[in-house]
């Protein structure tokens, strides 16, 4: 299988919150147009890549770069500009913005037109069009993600990065929510996502992580991981 | 019928309070800093004016209009370089950081100026009234009035129609996220701070306009817009406006029966808010 170019190229990572460190020399790269799953248990430092991608929490050591431009030590809203928008564990919509507003806020730093507009985000969600004058808190927990999908699509990112999606939504939401993947896929962007139910990821993803303690432990496509190696990598103990 | 005539003053009074605490919350609702220099701020403003219009010869107007630019690049430089690097999870710093600031700006005035009552003459205009029915009211408390309600319409506008007015709003709601939609939070408080500086100036003209000032008073104007603010309902602009209505009726009414009261029943207006309404008649449902 060949292999794209890398969009987002990680190498050495380590990122610490205090004394805890919480990445240890974490390698990753997602090519042009493809989606990677990260997964992995509990506080195996998922979360904590994506906000360090994001410029959220600080690189101790290691790079990112975008494009082959390192990233690394840009702020939040500077790697927002260059591309990389995120879709944060627990959706975090802003409670004193309706559902527009909050859409409206994800274009804020975007400097040129694109493909993702309000009638293409409400055209891949109908149901937000109808309640685009509510609260946005006032959605269900399904709508508030696609209100957090669609935000962060607003600033028309080359990547995307998807975190724990699909935590506390019902199976058939979570159906509704990943249906979208691939028409996000389809408008060239790459994206990341992370995500606990492994089934889920094998059937979205080109390339799989798994991460366990902040390192990685298993990487490779679904098809070529067996169900007893992602276990191992996953629990870190043999099925 | 003096009743009303007390109302009316009152309501014209009220304009005024509400224009000093405008800025207050402006900055409380988006960064929840608590200014306590606010007040010595829109003093600044008021010695800003007159010096302009003494170098320059220019009316206190023209002055005015070049002092609020002035204002605001002071209020977005002061947020930079001094605000930001105090905002956090402790309220402490900023309280501490902002009352030395008002005792700075109270020394230097008084350095500047001397302790000399000033005022901004802006002529014939100042004694003319309005007959309305029985009641007649001045010209300059009914522009006043006027300016608040514009300011407060606009600043409305600004939070509620523009880009700039969702970015306050969210990154009031939520900072970090906030950073994840390319919104850098201290340039957004710095606009909002720089905001609040122009309608101080604004508030400092008609202050200017109306009484005399001297370097001493700020903390009084503070008080009256904290109290405002409070009032109001923490953040909430229409709020700021109703609160500096009521201290301002109830001044008025004070005075009205006995001249020594008019300061102490705006404060017991203040406290029987407080004790029927802890969070203020409008307050943000988030807070």
């Amino acid at each position: 299988m060949t292999r794209a170019a890398p969009i987002i190229e990680i190498a050495r990572l380590t990122a610490h919150y205090g004394d805890f460190q919480a990445l240890f020399g974490v390698d990753m790269r997602l090519g042009v147009g493809e989606t990677i799953a990260i997964i992995g248990a509990n506080g195996a430092g998922k979360t904590t890549l994506m906000r360090t991608i994001a410029g959220i929490v600080s690189a101790s050591s290691g790079t990112i770069q975008l494009d082959g431009r390192p990233i690394t030590a840009l702020s939040a809203p500077e790697i927002v500009m260059a591309g990389v928008a995120m879709v944060p564990e627990g959706r975090k919509l802003f409670p004193s913005l309706s559902v527009e507003e909050n859409l409206l806020i994800g274009a804020y730093a975007r400097k040129a037109a694109g493909d993702w507009t309000l009638d293409a985000v409400y055209g891949l969600f109908p149901i937000l069009r109808e309640r685009r004058n509510s609260p946005g808190t006032a959605l269900s927990g399904g709508q508030q993600q696609m209100v957090a999908i669609g935000r962060a699509l607003m600033s028309n990112p080359r990547v995307l990065l998807c975190d724990e999606i699909s935590l506390g939504l019902a199976p058939v939401v979570i159906r509704d929510i990943y249906a979208a993947v691939p028409k996000i896929k389809a408008s060239g962007t790459s994206i990341v996502v992370v995500e606990q139910d492994v089934g889920q990821a094998l059937q979205i993803a080109d390339r799989v992580y798994c991460m366990m303690e902040g390192r990685v432990t298993l990487e490779g496509s679904p098809a070529d991981l067996s169900r007893a190696a992602i276990h191992d990598a996953y629990f870190g103990v043999s099925a | 019928m003096i009743w009303l005539d007390t109302l009316l003053q009152g309501v014209l009074l009220g304009g005024l309070y509400a224009l000093f605490a405008a800025g207050l919350s402006l900055v409380f609702g988006v960064m929840r800093l608590v200014n306590l220099a606010h007040g010595d701020l829109i003093i600044l403003a008021a010695y800003l004016i007159l010096g302009v219009a003494a170098v320059l010869g220019v009316t206190p107007v023209v002055a005015l209009l070049i002092a609020a630019p002035v204002m605001f690049v002071v209020g977005w430089l002061l947020q930079m370089q001094v605000f930001n690097r105090v905002l956090g999870d402790d309220i402490l710093p900023p309280l501490l950081v902002t009352f030395g600031l008002s005792v700075v700006i109270q020394n230097a005035l008084l350095e500047g100026f001397t302790a000399n009552s000033q005022k901004l003459s802006l002529g014939p205009i100042e004694t003319q009234s309005l007959h309305l029915g029985s009641v007649t009211v001045g010209v300059i408390p009914m522009m006043t009035l006027a300016s608040a309600v514009a300011v407060i319409f606009l600043l409305n506008q600004l939070f509620y129609r523009t880009s700039l007015g969702r970015a306050f709003r969210a990154t009031s709601d939520d900072v970090v996220t906030a950073q994840l939609m390319g919104i850098r939070p201290r340039r957004i408080f710095a606009m909002a701070t720089g905001i609040a500086m122009v309608v101080a100036t604004l508030a400092a003209f008609y202050l200017g306009a109306r009484a005399n000032f001297d370097p001493s008073i700020g903390p009084a104007r503070l008080l009256y817009a904290f109290e405002a603010v409070i009032i109001g309902g923490l953040g909430s602009l229409w709020g700021t406006l109703a609160g500096g209505l009521v201290i301002g009726v109830a001044q008025a009414f004070g005075a009205a029966v006995n001249p020594e009261w008019q300061i102490l029943s705006g404060h017991i207006a203040f406290v029987i808010v407080l004790l029927l309404k802890p969070r203020g008649f409008f307050p943000r449902a988030t807070d």
